[in-house]
């Protein structure tokens, strides 16, 4: 029982290990924003989440019990990184895309970040008369 | 068993604070800056899990915790401010 789990910790502790390093080094070398954004937010994720499963079965097995903050830090995690990933991609739409290039809204006006706040102020109030 | 994958661990998570540190100084724009900001908030999480590991103590989980937030306040904060010029509108 005790060798199936330190099995168990060291497996999750290297897969760990290795997607953390690929997320960072992803980073460095992929060619373009968009697929730079894609490698550390899902590999990183998915690394801090083998530490943490890691250090959950070794404080159950050798520790003192189970222990909920694991678990807490890992949704956190999980709830945040999409959040965090959707406004970096809003930001480098912004920046590296024009105006023009950027596809249609559908409603009459433009993307919320080029709207001015008189425009949205107006629209808002339009909306709901 | 467990020693040698944490070294391992701990080898591998360094080596990615230092790609994103050096991410951070060169970047080709200023989302790239934000974004090695952000993953390296997430690297300090995990090594803070595995110093929790190596030294048998559950106190640093809430360190992590309070990491983890502050690293998604200020990565939303960023952004909203390069996106609107304006952090709470």
């Amino acid at each position: 029982m005790e060798l199936l789990a330190e099995i168990l910790i060291t497996a999750s502790l290297v897969i760990s290990g290795i997607f953390g390093f690929v997320g960072s080094y992803g980073l460095l070398k992929l060619p373009d924003p968009m697929t730079r954004l894609h490698a550390p937010t899902k590999a990183t994720t998915l690394g801090v989440g083998g530490v943490l499963i890691a250090s959950m079965l070794y404080f159950i097995v050798l520790g003192d019990g189970l222990s909920f903050h694991e678990l807490l830090i890992t949704l956190f995690l999980f709830l945040t990184a999409p959040i965090t990933a959707n406004f970096i991609a809003k930001t480098q739409l912004h920046r590296n895309v024009p105006m023009d290039d950027l596809p249609k809204t559908g409603t009459g006006r433009p993307w919320a970040t080029y709207e001015s706040d008189e425009a949205r102020a107006e629209a808002e109030a339009n909306r709901n008369p | 068993m467990i020693h040698y994958a944490l070294i391992f661990a701990f080898a591998c998570f360094g080596l990615a604070l230092l790609m994103n540190l050096y991410r951070i100084i060169e970047a080709p724009g200023v989302g790239d800056r934000i974004l090695a900001l952000d993953t390296m908030v997430v690297n300090s999480i995990a090594l803070l899990g595995l110093y929790g590991i190596l030294r048998g103590t559950t106190v640093y989980f809430e360190a992590s915790m309070l990491l983890a937030m502050t690293g998604f306040i200020s990565t939303v904060a960023y952004t909203r401010f390069l996106l609107r010029g304006d952090i709470i509108e």
